[in-house]
């Protein structure tokens, strides 16, 4: 019997001929990354622990990306930690104010992560990686900790849904769309500790940053991981930004899969997740009329200079509604720059939004967007928990770009449509 | 290892916002954490708690954020157990990860009541609600997992196998 691809990675970072679904194994690891929220755990254990030194300072990354700008003098402390130890270790892939993207924006962005290497994260989006043919996951501190002093991690062989996709999207509809559209059909737990494999024509279609916002929140499905097969057009996204050799790994014929799910990307609508679980999915031919006072584009799932591109697009010459407070956040420096330089920024000023730095700040309820009691959001982030984005009376309304401005002009929630075509559908 | 408790019952899909809140992942202190357990939850969970109670959950309990805040919350409580039908995965390592004994077993998650007096052999994984007089046998750990949980966690059997 054939291997998926997760599999195939896991085998070849464990040194395995070949591995089966629930075996578990240790695997070797390309990089390892923290940042200021689970980093500091990371640290106080190895501390503990007594260890004193690294496995390879080259592989593994602090982002400080959470709680910075600093929100208060306990952050502060948090990312003094993580400097220190960075200092200490000499680690390479420390990123700080000034430097710093989101984390999962960030590391695709400067070639930290390749096609077939294995990364752990304590982060669970981790996972965004696979978009580039990585086998990539969320972990925990502790975990980092063991990988830190070992390069290794122990992982369960995880089965595997094929999702075979065919076609393209429609205007105005995108990754995000894509990836609300499975976890309201599979469901939050529709594919717990299982691989969520991309496969079919259609992939051809899609551009690097809707494969990176469909891995992303593959977790959001109960995913261990998502993964996208090696193209062209991964290739040519990796031209400049990674010099080293990597591998390309391709699922077996016949490999075998939980579950085939076909998709026709065409027939994807604009998708909203509602309050409050992202898998509670509505199309606009079933949102009635429901008003907002927040915006956010932005974050490790939407925050990519294409996601600006198109809620740019439809922004440009309109002004927020009256009483909507429109975050715009920037992923990364150089998604922050080539915005200002394509003009953007000023078209949003222009528009009555405001420009955050990159920050994870008001996805997880942390700072620089926090919700009052009985406010709403639509959000281009990856999470509408009780209390995800401030009180526990608030929601949050997860869309993409295009959606999230739409609604920031209309004062509610909108579909993309309702502006480019004047039409409410 | 046997622990014994008050159960105290929650439902599905409980995520790590649920279990610690965002905005206190400025700490690493269990103590601190603790005080926030559930909070968005039952802002009373905290107190109804007492060392020793066990956590009977749904399916997919732990799911969203990697915190391993939420684990140390609980375990900081003096939670003794978490039950549940399934748990997500990072929840679920995480737990392994940092010595909070934890235990799969669907048909205890739905008959056990909430208030019911449980007790549970750990090493054997054996669920005994005293109240209803009623016993379970949860999955048992693979080998390489059952070998990080008899360590004490994974730092603690990474030491000793490089020893």
């Amino acid at each position: 019997m054939g291997m998926t691809m997760t599999q195939k990675i896991l085998a070849a970072h464990a040194g395995l001929p070949e591995v089966k679904a629930g075996e578990l194994l240790s695997a070797d690891l390309d990089m390892v990354l923290a940042n200021d929220i689970t980093g500091p755990v990371s640290i106080k254990e190895f501390d503990k622990a007594g260890f004193d030194s690294v496995f390879d300072k080259s592989r593994i990354s602090l982002v400080m990306d959470h709680f910075t700008p600093n929100k208060d003098i306990k952050s502060a402390e948090q990312c003094q930690k993580c400097r220190t130890f960075a200092r200490r270790f000499d680690i390479d892939n420390y990123y700080d104010v000034g430097a710093v993207g989101i984390e999962h924006a960030l590391l695709p962005e400067k070639g930290i992560v390749a096609p077939g290497e294995a990364i752990i994260g304590a982060d669970s989006h981790t996972c965004t990686y696979g978009a580039l043919g990585a086998f990539s996951t969320g972990v925990g501190s502790t975990d980092v900790t063991a990988a830190m002093v070992t390069g290794k991690a122990w992982f369960k062989v995880p089965s595997a849904l094929k999702f075979n996709l065919t076609g393209s999207f429609r205007e105005h509809v995108s990754g995000k769309d894509l990836i609300l559209h499975i976890i309201g059909m599979i469901g939050v737990d529709g594919a717990l500790y299982k691989s969520m494999e991309f496969a079919g024509p259609g992939v051809a279609s899609l551009t690097i940053d809707d494969r990176l916002t469909v891995c992303n929140m593959a977790i959001e499905a109960g995913a261990k991981n998502g993964i996208f097969p090696v193209d062209q057009v991964t290739l040519d996204y990796e031209k400049g930004r990674v010099d080293r050799a990597f591998k390309i790994y391709e699922a077996d014929e016949d490999a075998e899969y939980d579950a085939v799910y076909d998709i026709d990307l065409g027939e994807i609508q604009p998708t909203v997740s509602f309050p409050h679980l992202p898998s509670n999915t509505r199309t606009f031919d079933d949102i009635p009329d429901i008003p907002i006072d927040q915006v956010v584009i932005g974050s490790c799932t939407n925050g990519r200079i294409s996601d600006m591109e198109k809620a740019h697009a439809i922004m440009k010459g309109h002004h927020v509604a009256p009483g909507v407070r429109a975050i715009i956040m920037p992923a990364t420096q150089a998604i922050y720059l080539e915005s200002m330089r394509r003009g953007y920024l000023e078209d949003f000023i222009e528009s009555g939004c405001i420009i955050s730095p990159p920050t994870c700040g008001p996805c997880l309820g942390g700072h620089m967007g926090i919700l009052a009691a009985g406010e709403r959001c639509v959000s281009t982030t990856n999470r509408n928990f009780v209390g995800r984005m401030g009180h526990v009376e608030s929601e949050v309304y997860l869309a993409s770009p295009e959606t999230a401005a739409a609604s920031a002009i209309a004062g509610k929630i909108a579909s993309p449509y309702s502006v480019t075509d004047g039409a409410d559908d | 290892m046997d622990v014994k408790g008050k159960v105290h019952k929650v439902g599905n899909n409980i995520d790590t916002d649920l279990i610690i809140a965002a905005r206190y992942l400025n700490t690493q202190d269990p103590d601190e954490l603790a005080s926030h357990l559930m909070q968005d939850y039952d802002p009373e969970f905290k107190e109804k708690i007492n060392t020793g109670d066990i956590i009977v959950a749904g399916e997919n309990f732990g799911c969203g954020s990697s915190r391993e805040h939420a684990p140390i919350a609980i375990k900081g409580r003096g939670v003794s157990c978490v039950i549940a039908e399934t748990f997500a995965r990072i929840f679920y390592r995480n737990s392994i990860n940092i010595g909070l004994p934890i235990l799969e077993c669907p048909e205890a998650s739905r008959e056990i009541e909430d208030g019911d007096q449980v007790e549970i052999d750990l090493s054997h994984g054996i669920i005994r609600d005293i109240t209803q007089g009623k016993t379970w046998q949860a999955a048992a750990f693979p080998d390489s997992i059952k070998h990080i949980i008899d360590c004490g966690g994974l730092l603690n059997s990474i030491r000793k196998d490089m020893e």
